[in-house]
């Protein structure tokens, strides 16, 4: 059997600011098979970002620092290759979809030069292949081919987008990271997007890791769900296992705080509290300010990882035999 | 999770304990703080004490008068009794550059403070009032800003006269634009923020307005703007004196007394080489403690 | 693109009229009764009567004002200099392509040092070359140019012999003073490049250039420095202004036969028409660089450009 398509073990970012540390990335592992899509869920500042950039090794340094872990693409390190090889990697093997459109395209160049540049790099092809190419690309995102010379700032941000996952997917990437590509668009356009993204990844048998905080697009697009929280994924499964079996409290409160149409609920019921400060995260489970579940075991220790069901992880204490707080008391 | 001790960690660890014992801190306490950490800037603040008592005390921390000749000893190098030598009558070159700290930190002063009042005025007052009064305002300092600032000063001297409050009105005046640009902007942004609302929904009058809300809210960008402009104002009087048009003689004046060493360059070179050092501390000193400032009173600005 | 260009001249017109205006005030504060002057000294009473009626002296300031702006519109009239009878702008044409010589090369000095320096301490922050590159744009920054002059001819004229230390006779005698007039301007244009470096290079375009797989180089080359450039360009523009009134002081140091030389020695003669015509046609070039500016920062910035372009566009679709 080949290797895994990407293999992330125990992966610590932090943020090393004058006086703070960020620690952005807690003791993340996880892994991923070819033409798979994994869904990336979590709160704004659950260090999702910092997950995929350390991926491709674009978190900047300083500040940030990959402090232990590895992050395997087909078996090889990214953390510890050399910059020549990850060059060659990012935009040809791996490519990401940034969240906001508006901010990540270069303004003072003309997009069809943005799509042409990735084709250049890792394509053995003359210029005028290149502007072949790009031109192909750029209608293979639903925009017309004329528009090749315009400016980013003469497109709309649904556009603009289209524009970002055509520099992504022009040079057919195995893996292809999308980081909350929808977030900064109208709800309408979120829809379309989503859709093409979708299609094109079929079409070009590219694996993907979705990063979203919206269940709903995680439903539709993912076959494996990862719950980020503070740093750490709590919990890793299968679509089918997180939505109907989940067994981390702060997954089953993320779907108490969903609005359902099966069920017919008053209220939602969303998670008291915030996410710990990231600067100063505790020494025990870092849900038991929030747990509803919380027990004094939980303070004493750091949650282990159990898997109630083959390929379903949760990190939690209570999942692992700990006894509820109302017992003790 | 266990929080991870690295290196960085303990470091920031450190610094936090070291100042959580004092906090809740004001802005200006927080400031001040920043400021300290800042090295530069603190040297920097040394060094501009050190030539404010120069100006305010110079006959007692000159060995010798600003204007105490002795032939018997011109063109003296630098020795024991003349540290910095002296000049072309005799003159102690080191007295002179301490009374001469009097002149440039006057006219540097001095110069800021009246150009910030008639600029400041004339800044808030479009930038609260807009439309019409704004355009007029600005299209006039536009006017200025399109000569260049030393030689709008030059002229300004020239067609005043000589002497030290022209030459301070001149720099004064050549300064007013600036910093009507700056407030203006300053208290524009500030005057679309809430607090400023509030205050007008309670009845504020405009004069209480511009000084008691956005005028004390535009301060910071005013203290940085301030402190540089004290380094240009030193920078444009030694210019205008070394041309002729500022301080005359016999008072000591660290331009002039480059203009007057020049033709003695040649075998004299310490009659032309400290005054100038002495420029180049003061006007860097200023621009330091000036960008410390900056940062230490807005973070974000922070490059 | 012409129809901004146009705008930008005709928004010259009422700034330059300012500028000419705050002269002539300049002018009537001016010590001295400017027919005794020119009519020379020991001229009688009634010669300096005739002067006087002959320059329209006598009538109302207002007079005086509109007579003066017409002068200028339409003879290039800046008034005659005391000292030799002749036009002031006669004998500031004579002088202006060796002051425009020395601002040019101070220029290209500072643009070619100041860029490049402010580029490289951007990229390695907070390295040796970040602190070399800031320590010696401070030094710049802080430095009199005058002085600084001064301290050229003392090390590379007197001490080394290497260069001269007066007058402008060809590339030899360039180097000293354009040194001089860029250092401060070299300053600045290294701290600004390495702000707006530093800047660009945080943004997220950037990022999507690394994640292409581009080289460092590259995307500091071409996209980080396409950005960067707009608030380079100008500073440069504003520089330029600082760079002139610089002039005046280094040409008077090494003794220059340029505008800044005459106006300096119209100081000491109380030459009076002459300093004031020489600070009109320096704002007068002042101006004109920063339209030059102006236009030149729509070209770079593709969004600057298609304001107008698509101002037509929408036009048309109305029509």
């Amino acid at each position: 059997m080949r290797e895994k398509l990407l293999k992330v073990s125990d992966l610590v970012v932090h943020y090393e600011l004058e006086n703070e540390v960020v620690e952005a990335v807690n003791g993340v592992s996880f892994e991923m098979d070819r033409g798979e899509t994994l869904g990336i869920v979590g709160e704004t500042g659950a260090g999702k970002t910092t997950l995929a950039l350390s991926i491709m090794r674009l978190v900047p340094e300083p500040p940030g620092r990959v402090v232990q872990g590895t992050v395997a693409l087909d078996g090889e390190n990214v953390l510890s290759m050399a910059k020549r090889e990850i060059r060659q990697i990012r935009g040809k093997k791996v490519s990401m979809i940034f969240q906001d459109p508006m901010t990540s395209l270069n303004p003072v160049q003309t997009v069809g030069n943005q799509i042409m540049e990735v084709i250049k790099l890792h394509e053995n092809c003359s210029a005028a292949e290149a502007v072949i190419r790009a031109t192909e690309m750029l209608e293979r995102v639903g925009i017309p081919g004329e528009r090749f010379n315009e400016y980013p700032h003469q497109f709309s941000g649904g556009m603009r987008q289209r524009v970002v996952i055509a520099i992504a997917l022009a040079c057919s990437p195995e893996l292809l990271i999308a980081d909350e590509p929808t977030t900064a668009l109208d709800v309408t356009i979120q829809a379309q997007i989503l859709d093409m993204m979708r299609r094109l990844k079929d079409d070009l048998n590219t694996s993907m890791i979705m990063i979203t905080h919206d269940l709903g697009v995680v439903a539709e697009t993912c076959d494996k769900v990862a719950i980020m929280y503070a740093g750490e994924l709590v919990e890793y499964g299968t679509v089918e296992q997180i939505f109907h079996r989940p067994k981390h409290p702060y997954t089953v409160g993320l779907f108490r705080s969903l609005p359902s149409l099966d069920k017919d609920v008053d209220r939602l019921q969303p998670i008291p509290g915030l996410m710990p400060d990231p600067t100063k995260l505790p020494n025990h489970c870092s849900f038991y300010d929030r747990c509803e579940e919380a027990c004094d075991d939980c303070l004493q220790r750091e949650p282990p990882v159990v898997e109630p069901e083959p390929g379903h992880t949760v990190r939690c204490c209570r999942c692992s035999g700990g006894e509820r707080r109302e017992a003790m008391e | 999770m266990a929080k991870r001790i690295t290196p960085a960690t303990e470091r920031a660890a450190r610094i936090a304990a070291k100042e959580r014992s004092t906090s809740p801190v004001s802005p200006a306490k927080a400031a001040w703080r920043r400021l300290r950490r800042n090295k530069a800037a603190m040297a920097a603040g040394v060094v501009i004490v050190i030539l404010l008592i120069c100006a305010v005390f110079p006959a007692q921390l000159a060995p010798y008068g600003f204007d105490e000749q002795n032939y018997a000893v011109a063109f003296t190098a630098p020795y024991k009794e003349y540290p910095l030598g002296t000049d072309n009558l005799g003159r102690d070159i080191l007295s002179r550059i301490i009374w001469g700290s009097r002149m440039s930190l006057i006219i540097g002063i001095v110069s800021v403070v009246v150009g910030l009042l008639l600029g400041g005025i004339l800044g808030a007052v479009a930038a609260f009032y807009g439309g019409r009064v704004d355009d007029v305002i600005m299209r006039v300092m536009d006017v200025f800003l399109a000569i260049p600032n030393m030689l709008l000063a030059l002229g300004i001297a020239a067609s005043l006269g000589t002497g030290l409050w022209n030459l301070l009105l001149a720099i004064a005046i050549s300064n007013v634009p600036r910093f009507a640009r700056i407030v203006r902007s300053s208290v524009m942004t500030n005057k679309s923020m809430e607090f400023v609302e509030a205050a007008t929904a309670i009845g504020a009058s405009n004069g209480r307005l511009i000084f008691k809300h956005l005028l004390p809210n535009s301060l910071a960008p005013i203290i940085v703007q301030g402190t540089i402009g004290i380094a240009s104002g030193i920078l444009c009087a030694c210019g205008l004196s070394f041309l002729g048009l500022g301080i005359q003689p016999p008072t000591a004046e660290w331009g002039m007394m480059l203009s007057s060493a020049r033709q003695y360059i040649r075998s004299n070179w310490w009659m032309v080489t400290f005054p100038g050092i002495t420029i180049m501390l003061a006007i860097g000193c200023f621009n330091l403690l000036g960008d410390g400032l900056r940062d230490a009173l807005d973070p974000r600005m922070k490059g | 693109m012409s129809k901004y260009i146009l705008k930008r001249l005709l928004q010259l017109i009422p700034v330059l009229i300012g500028v000419i205006t705050i002269v002539f005030i300049l002018n009537q504060l001016m010590p001295g009764d400017p027919a005794r002057m020119l009519a020379g000294e020991g001229a009688t009473e009634e010669a300096v009567e005739r002067v006087r009626v002959e320059m329209g002296l006598d009538k109302p300031v207002i007079v005086q004002y509109i007579n003066y702006l017409a002068g200028i519109v339409t003879r290039g009239d800046l008034g005659t200099s005391y000292k030799t009878g002749v036009p002031v702008l006669t004998e500031v044409l004579e002088r202006l392509p060796t002051t425009m010589i020395l601002a040019g090369i101070s220029t290209l000095i500072s643009v070619g040092i100041g860029v490049p320096l402010g580029i490289a301490a951007a990229t390695w922050q907070n390295t040796l070359v970040d602190y070399a590159a800031s320590g010696l744009s401070f030094i710049g920054v802080s430095m009199p140019n005058f002085w600084q002059g001064l301290m050229n001819i003392l090390v590379f004229s007197v001490y080394l012999n290497w260069l001269p230390s007066s007058g402008f006779y060809g590339p030899r005698y360039w180097i000293l003073p354009a040194l001089t007039v860029g250092t401060s301007c070299m300053a600045t244009i290294t701290r600004t490049t390495r702000s707006s470096m530093l800047e660009v290079i945080r943004q997220d375009y950037i990022r999507t250039a690394r994640a292409k797989g581009q080289t460092e180089y590259q995307t500091i080359v071409r996209h980080a420095l396409g950005n960067a450039l707009i608030p380079i360009v100008t500073i440069v523009g504003l520089e330029f202004g600082s760079l002139l009134g610089g002039a005046v002081l280094t040409e008077s140091v090494f003794a220059i036969p340029g505008i800044g030389k005459y106006m300096v020695d119209a100081i000491t003669n109380r030459n009076y028409p002459v300093i004031m015509g020489g600070v009109a046609i320096l704002a007068f070039i002042f101006s004109i660089c920063n339209l030059v500016i102006d236009v030149l920062y729509a070209y770079i910035d593709p969004r600057m450009k298609s304001q107008y372009s698509t101002k037509k566009r929408k036009a048309e679709v109305t029509e």
